[in-house]
């Protein structure tokens, strides 16, 4: 039994640790929220330079040639210091998508660039208010062209290339389309550190993505569940952190307010999801690294984890300050917006539970 | 990351499955094992030989000191004797108490002579053993105990009562805590004894639980004399002793395994069950309690996986663990309501013969308040994960600096 991370992979968490301590502060993400900005352009550059985006690219298309585990743990410390970079829709989704499906010449054509930062990928999904399983999609792709409306795409309108779901010739499929020349309105955001816009693709030239179909779609939403939960852990972790630090040092009634029992409970609870969450999640860690066939069930159960521990964080968080919680110089509502954010990008919590028992009953 | 045995707990494992498969007969496919923390009659007897049998062989107690007739295993390799075991059609164990917490305390704080007399048969099960802590008065309160012991000559002189003494009518000695100087403040003036149960002056009140079950007692004790040669560790310093009995009462709590109906069965119930001529599994509300119970349980599980990867590295179970019974015990609790509530207003009945899993639902139900509070109620395993994980701050104690005499203490003030 080694349920655990091996010391080289926590020592590359502490590095990327000290690197974000050092560049990416809380200001950081403010000035891109308070700036009107996209995101933190030196940050991008920094993490590319750090090798983090080719983390699980191989050698030979550019990347590090690290695994999964080592690009979950670098994802937690990414969420731990609400990095205002489009790391996720870029690495989670694009990049892995185009390293499990592409062909090799589409492997050779985009995964250095992506690698290397000069690209920056997303993935569309959505269609606007509502549920939309793939199934339901309306956006056509005839074999060479896309055409449909997609919103909201996290950073799309900084996206270079964007992985789609489309209905195909026969039924739901990954495409893959370059952005230049693509209409693309930007959308206001919970969290306007992470910008979100809405693609309009009319007769754009894309080409197929593997031929998995549906199946295919949903192990990429699996595979970028685990990679993100990590994130939303590191945030979870990073607001119970801060939390804890401001109740001590406030004093009501002659104390400090985390010495009040009802304070107290209220912050093992939120330990107790992030536990909750952390065990799923390295679960899930497990079966993406090995290919697992539990990936399917295992995303399902650390995708509703991690939305769970992160929105309590984030909102108890809040609470816990008081007034002053609510204020916008305080920190509290970057952690409550990207909760928020997170728990509705990938298919939300709800659709998750239903999936799973789905899984659970195949 | 990977869920395989090393090389060492694998040559291990083997060697307690050759074991076990030359002494018990493995469990049938879906056959339980009975459970139980404390029997009488026919299991106690069946516990005992069993217990005996793996003494003979050295698989008792495996992680007591070879001094003492263990093997000094590894809390990993106690898991996965404990793991192999529970494939295998044996009583369980009903003498943890004694094996899992009382031992250990005279171990690291009896006389030799206490060494040599109550270990060997405490091992075997020759003599079984219970806990004399809880009285009526303190309980999450443990120090504000009132069971007095005062010394007459080279024997001590015991009064009053204690309660949820788990096996008390089985058992042959008890481990007591008592107040033996009520003018020192609370935790200074207590002492820690082993009584003998046969001892003119106790008298064991089983009490009747909700579920049915007896497993819990009053005791009360008047004139009980126990000899000085009794006392563990130094008159007024009992609750060193204390501690380390509570320390090891949460390292044998930390390791159990699943307690009766669980998710699988839940699942089967839902399938089985219709609403409205149609599974209930198909109902979206039902669909999203079960997907709740289930990462919540998975998450126990897997958090019980990453506490076995420290303890393989040789970690002592901290007070991280106590997660596992704050967050399980009320999740137990809702998950058995909720599959009575699928049964509709069926759920109400528990007859074996007429209810679903034969009506192990509605006993889990009416069990899990229980299980809410043996070891600690909710809210101390909060304050344990907030004082000692998370480092806040102490409660603020009313009765700290004041003689135990002065402090108001029960429910008649």
């Amino acid at each position: 039994m080694n349920f655990d991370f091996s010391e080289e992979q926590k020592l590359l968490q502490q590095t990327a640790r000290d690197y974000l301590t050092e560049h990416c502060t809380l200001e950081v993400g403010r000035a891109v929220l308070e700036g009107g900005g996209t995101h933190s352009e030196s940050l991008w550059k920094g993490v590319a330079e750090m090798g983090w985006l080719g983390a699980a690219v191989p050698e030979e298309y550019g990347g590090a040639g690290f695994g999964r585990l080592e690009l979950a743990l670098i994802a937690q410390e990414l969420g731990r210091a609400l990095a205002p970079i489009p790391f996720g829709p870029s690495v989670y989704l694009a990049t892995e998508a185009v390293l499990e499906f592409g062909s090799d010449e589409q492997r050779k054509k985009y995964l250095p660039r992506l690698a290397s930062g000069d690209l920056i990928g997303t993935f569309a999904f959505a269609e606007g208010p509502g549920r939309v399983g793939a199934d339901a999609v309306a956006t056509k792709f005839d074999g060479s062209t896309l055409t449909g409306t997609k919103f909201p795409v996290a950073d799309g309108g900084i996206a270079g290339l964007a992985v789609v779901v489309a209905q195909g010739a026969s039924g739901p499929q990954l495409v893959l389309a370059e952005l230049d020349g693509v209409k693309s309105d930007t959308i206001t955001s919970i969290d306007p550190s992470r910008g979100q816009a809405r693609l309009h693709f009319e007769g754009t030239a894309a080409e197929a993505l593997g031929s998995g179909g549906a199946a295919a779609i949903s192990h990429l939403l699996d595979r970028a569940a685990v990679l993100t939960a990590f994130e939303q852990i590191g945030g979870a972790e990073r607001a119970l952190d801060e939390t804890k630090a401001f109740t001590m040092g406030r004093y009501a009634f002659g104390r400090p307010v985390a010495s009040f029992q009802a304070m107290k409970h209220r912050m093992a609870d939120v330990y107790a999801a992030i536990q909750l969450a952390t065990s799923n999640a390295y679960y899930g860690a497990w079966a993406l690294s090995t290919g697992d066939d539990e990936l399917a069930t295992a995303a399902c159960g650390t995708r509703v984890a991690a939305c769970e521990a992160y929105d309590l964080a984030g909102k108890e968080i809040i609470q816990m300050h008081g007034g002053v919680g609510f204020t916008w110089e305080y920190d509290c509502h970057l952690f409550y917006r990207r909760a928020k954010l997170l728990s509705l990008s990938l298919g939300t919590p709800g659709e998750w539970r239903d999936k799973l028992i789905d899984r659970l009953e195949a | 990351m990977d869920f395989n045995d090393t090389p060492e707990e694998a040559a291990f494992r083997k060697e307690a499955i050759e074991w076990l498969e030359a002494n018990a007969e493995r469990l049938a496919p879906g056959k339980r094992r009975q459970s139980g923390i404390a029997g009488t009659g026919e299991l106690m007897k069946a516990a005992k030989a069993w217990q005996a049998k793996k003494a003979d062989s050295k698989w008792a107690c495996i992680t007591w000191p070879e001094e003492f007739g263990g093997r000094s295993a590894s809390s990993m390799q106690r898991v996965i004797f404990n793991e192999e075991e529970a494939k295998f059609d044996v009583p369980p164990n009903l003498f943890g108490i004694g094996q899992g917490m009382l031992g250990p305390t005279i171990m690291a704080h009896g006389t030799p002579e206490q060494k040599d007399r109550y270990l060997e048969p405490m091992l075997r099960a020759d003599e079984v053993w219970c806990q004399l802590f809880s009285e009526p008065s303190a309980g999450s309160d443990l120090a504000g105990l009132r069971t007095t012991a005062v010394q007459d000559g080279d024997e001590w002189v015991v009064n009053g009562q204690k309660i949820w003494t788990t096996g008390a009518q089985e058992s042959d000695w008890g481990m007591i805590v008592t107040r033996t100087d009520p003018t020192a403040k609370k935790h200074a003036g207590i002492t820690y004894f082993i009584v003998d149960m046969k001892s003119p002056g106790i008298e064991v009140r089983p009490i009747h639980q909700i579920n049915d079950s007896r497993e819990f007692n009053e005791v009360f004790f008047s004139d009980v004399r126990i000899p000085d040669k009794n006392r563990v560790g130094a008159v007024n310093d009992g609750w060193r002793g204390a501690i380390t009995t509570l320390m090891n009462e949460r390292a044998s709590i930390g390791s159990g395994g699943s307690m009766g109906v669980g998710i699988k069965d839940l699942l089967k119930l839902a399938r089985e069950t219709e609403w409205n001529g149609r599974p209930a599994i198909e109902d979206p509300s039902v669909r999203e309690k079960i997907a709740d119970f289930y990462w919540k349980l998975k998450g126990l599980e897997y958090t019980g996986y990453r506490a076995l990867t420290s303890l393989s590295k040789g970690a002592t179970p901290g007070p991280e663990n106590s997660i596992g019974k704050m967050v399980g015990a009320p999740l137990r609790q809702d998950l058995a309501a909720f599959a009575m509530e699928l049964q509709g207003a069926a759920g109400a009945t528990n007859d074996p013969g007429d209810t679903p899993f034969g009506g192990a639902f509605q006993q889990s139900w009416l069990g899990s308040p229980g299980l809410r509070l043996a070891g600690g109620t909710d809210e101390i395993l909060h304050n344990i994960l907030a004082e000692r994980v998370l480092g806040l701050p102490g409660e603020i104690r009313a009765d700290k600096g004041l003689a135990f005499q002065d402090i108001p203490t029960g429910s008649a003030r």
